[in-house]
């Protein structure tokens, strides 16, 4: 295993994790703001806020699909020492991150039940930039409106009818945003 | 207790149980099932506010914890305590300065701003409860959004008393969706569940999670001939003079002597240092 | 003039210190140690570990002496450590084949290999106080015999090998842990068993007499009842081996009920099954009569809308854990609650006043 492998876990991790979380957290519950996540890396690709997220999320009840360029050797020796995340296929996973054109389509990933909405996958995109532009999104959560960049098609793609649907994050550095199934939104 | 972990739960639990905070902002006012652990306190006691609170705390954090709106009550006592030894984190009666409220059946009067994330101590988590006690036919209603059950129950009231009979745990509407229960505040309150923070519930015993999201839609039922009223005893308090706070009911003497008080303990005091008073608590001219 | 009440942690503080006082109680007659209560109190340190879901006498010995004897909080303080404890992985399946038994009876024959051994049994002492035990006496040694090493068969295989008993059938899927996955219906077997198993022996003791009574028509036999102990074994897998980590006693108790049969089945006995930490009889054979009386769907039975067939009512009203917390928490303030009913009442009856007046 790959010294890179073994290294980057949280430094103090009941404190760290907690940090880590309330970022995450407030990503979710304000969808479109942008916060500051970081406390782990992990080899590259993966960004920070990623890799962070992972790390306060994940563990050997989650099961992980990496998608596209998150998924090396490196990336995986990462997952099994610092998480213990088992690794699966998409229709399995609990928690999924790689870039948009590696996760998409969305077809294949678990929306939940309608009697149990929650058992559905939560996707983490990796984006070449996160920025207050582009989209215009409403919902729980957003006073008015907020602006986010999101990747090409993803609005297009999420077809799930609420309640059932995916939740998504998106990372790029030590950034992170969220788009909750109940955000709607429009170019 | 510094050989627990910071704030008690071990980092499992603790992302088990986050990950549930996070299905709930995404589903706002649905039950996230978790698995509640055993806690030093007693289920039906806070348990479940303790491991969301315990989930979510920072060390940078700054508590307040109430019951009945007041934050010396014995149990909000013994639940900041117990985060004050195993957290190690600040703790405070001005909800102004807090950054974290753990509440029992009161959201308080001060307006709560983002930043801000009130957690409330749910007994019964499911608003149907009482009307159908099989929790396999309850989630299918709330999968079906089959709510008919609690609407004929609300309609026989005015039926029967000219009024929808639920002072308390009144239900209320979530994001055009879900019903949901707000935990036994009094329904003079529910129109603060439209809000700038974040607001999540725990029930421990019956092991659900869920939550709002800031400046979620939140309606509490009614019908259009009989408008939902957020109404509380018509009495200004004894000892501030507040006319929009909700208010204790205090037997003062053995005549059956009565006054009332804001429950909201905080909010009177604050109010009696800015030099209001009310009519139980003027000074008497020398 | 109205003080508002102050003083909750004060009266908290000294709340313990007298709970501490009372504790001890006369300070004149001597101290009680964990170890006479593991020794002496042997019966309720079982019942602390097995609705505790935690084997270790000593703590559960120490859980009784901190709770002044009232076991349900015993039980409480057990629960609240063992989910402070790491978990390093799960024991291999118990074979309680191998039990070395201390006791072993069964109601469906008179005689059977391994023989009918009554154990240390009150069953057929006469329920009169003993004032000698007031005293404190020696006790003379019991007499006693060579063990016979050879392993004691279950019951159920001789009928089972006539095919008279329905198979068990594992099916390899792994049993979930009801303390770390929240309840969910329906229940399959496996977790229904744990509930009970850490059930309240006297709710779990009602529905089985319950059962008896007409109440779900069963009639259940005692196949076999055997108290003993049994290795515990782990795999390592860094060793390549499995290794016993230690030895705890448990009662098993294997129920025989009523045989059904169907045009395209033969007629067959059907099971009930109990297992408990230590000697803890009461609780095993109440468990197995629960046991078989949720099993009407999966058996093709009729619902007779007996509560114990009820698994949704029982799996959620076993736990006295959960059934005291919530019970006693009524005695937290609910004036605000209470306030808004009074309001509510006072509201509904000057408008049905008003209305009469007119």
């Amino acid at each position: 295993m790959d010294n890179a492998a073994l290294q980057g876990g949280f430094i103090d991790p009941a404190r760290d994790a907690a940090r880590a979380f309330r970022a995450g957290m407030e990503a979710m519950a304000r969808p479109g703001t942008i916060q500051t996540l970081n406390g782990c890396t992990a080899p590259a690709p993966m960004s920070v806020a990623a890799a962070t997220l992972l790390a306060t999320l994940c563990d050997a009840e989650t099961p992980l699909h990496l998608a596209g360029t998150c998924d090396t050797d490196g990336v995986r020796d990462w997952v099994r020492f610092h998480l213990g995340a088992p690794l699966v296929g998409r229709a399995d996973a609990m928690f999924a991150v790689g870039d948009w054109d590696a996760l998409a389509p969305l077809d294949a990933y678990a929306v939940g039940t309608p009697d149990y909405p929650d058992r559905s996958a939560t996707l983490i995109v990796e984006v070449a930039a996160l920025t207050n532009t582009g989209a215009t999104l409403t919902g729980p959560g957003i006073a008015q409106t907020v602006t986010l960049s999101l990747p090409d098609g993803l609005l297009a793609a999420r077809v799930a009818r609420y309640p059932l649907g995916i939740d998504f994050y998106f990372t790029c550095g030590d950034c992170i945003a969220a788009l909750p199934r109940t955000t709607k939104g429009a170019r | 207790m510094s050989d627990y972990n910071f704030a008690y739960l071990d980092e499992q639990t603790k992302r088990m149980i986050r990950r549930a905070i996070l299905k709930g902002l995404a589903i706002p006012g649905y039950q996230v099932p978790f698995a509640s652990r055993e806690m030093p306190m007693p289920y039906g006691w806070g348990t479940g506010g303790v491991q969301v609170s315990a989930a979510v705390l920072c060390p940078e954090d700054t508590l307040k914890v109430i019951d009945q709106g007041a934050d010396d009550t014995t149990n909000a006592v013994s639940i900041r305590r117990f985060f004050e030894r195993t957290a190690q984190i600040a703790v405070t009666t001005a909800t102004a300065d807090a950054t974290v409220i753990q509440t029992r059946h009161r959201i308080p009067e001060e307006p709560l701003r983002d930043g801000q994330i009130l957690v409330y101590q749910v007994p019964i988590p499911e608003p149907l409860r009482f009307l159908e006690p099989r929790e396999s036919e309850t989630r299918k209603m709330h999968a079906l959004e089959e709510y008919g059950l609690m609407h004929v129950k609300l309609y026989e009231d005015i039926s029967r008393h000219g009024h929808i009979a639920t002072a308390y745990a009144y239900p209320v509407k979530v994001a055009d969706r879900y019903v949901m229960d707000p935990s036994p505040i009094p329904k003079f309150d529910n129109p603060k569940m439209e809000m700038a923070a974040i607001q999540l519930f725990g029930a421990g015993r019956e092991q659900r999670i869920y939550a709002l999201p800031p400046f979620t839609r939140v309606v509490s039922l009614d019908f259009e001939d009989h408008p939902f009223v957020a109404s509380k005893a018509d009495h200004p308090c004894g000892l501030c003079g507040a006319q929009d706070s909700y208010l204790d009911e205090v037997i003062v003497d053995d005549a059956g002597g009565r006054m009332f008080v804001c429950s909201d303990t905080d909010y009177c005091a604050g109010r009696q240092v800015d030099g209001h008073r009310g009519s139980d608590n003027k000074e008497d001219a020398a | 003039m109205y003080v508002a009440v102050k003083g909750g942690e004060r009266a908290i503080d000294n709340a313990h210190a007298w709970l501490a006082e009372e504790r001890r109680g006369d300070l004149a007659v001597p101290e009680l140690t964990t170890a006479q209560i593991r020794e002496q109190m042997t019966l309720a340190v079982n019942r602390v570990m097995a609705e505790g879901s935690l084997y270790d006498p000593d703590l559960a010995a120490l859980a009784i002496k901190q709770a002044r004897g009232d076991l349900i909080e015993a039980i409480f303080l057990i629960r609240a450590y063992r989910t402070t404890l790491p978990r390093f992985g799960s024991s291999l399946p118990v074979d309680t084949g191998a039990m070395a038994c201390d006791r072993r009876i069964s109601a469906t024959f008179k005689d059977l290999p391994g023989g009918q051994v009554l154990g240390p049994t009150f069953d057929y002492t006469h329920r009169l106080l003993d004032f000698m035990l007031a005293a404190d006496g020696d006790v003379p040694a019991a007499p006693e015999m060579p063990v016979d090493p050879a392993p004691v068969p279950h019951v159920m295989s001789f009928l089972n090998s006539e095919g008279l008993i329905a198979q068990e059938t594992c099916d390899g899927t792994p049993a979930s842990d009801l303390t770390r996955a929240p309840l969910e219906l329906p229940a399959a077997r496996a977790l229904r068993l744990q509930a009970l198993t850490r059930g309240d022996e006297g709710f779990v003791l009602g529905m089985a007499y319950s059962t008896q009574r007409g109440y779900a028509r069963n009639h259940a036999f005692v196949g076999e009842l055997r108290i003993g102990t049994v290795p515990v074994e782990m795999e390592i897998p860094e060793l390549g081996i499995s290794i016993e980590i230690g030895e705890i006693t448990l009662t098993e108790c294997e129920t025989v009920n009523q045989f059904t049969g169907s045009k395209t089945e033969p007629a067959q006995f059907t099971r009930g099954y109990g297992l408990v930490f230590g000697q803890t009889e009461r609780k095993a054979i109440s468990m197995a009569l629960v046991d078989r009386a949720l099993r009407w769907e999966e058996l093709g039975e009729d619902d007779q809308g007996a509560p114990a067939q009820d698994a949704e009512f029982v799996l959620y009203h076993c736990d006295n854990i959960q059934a005291t917390g919530f019970l006693e928490h009524i005695k937290l303030p609910h004036y605000v609650d209470f306030q808004s009913e009074l309001e509510l009442v006072r509201k509904l009856r000057r408008d049905a006043t008003g209305q009469g007046a007119e």
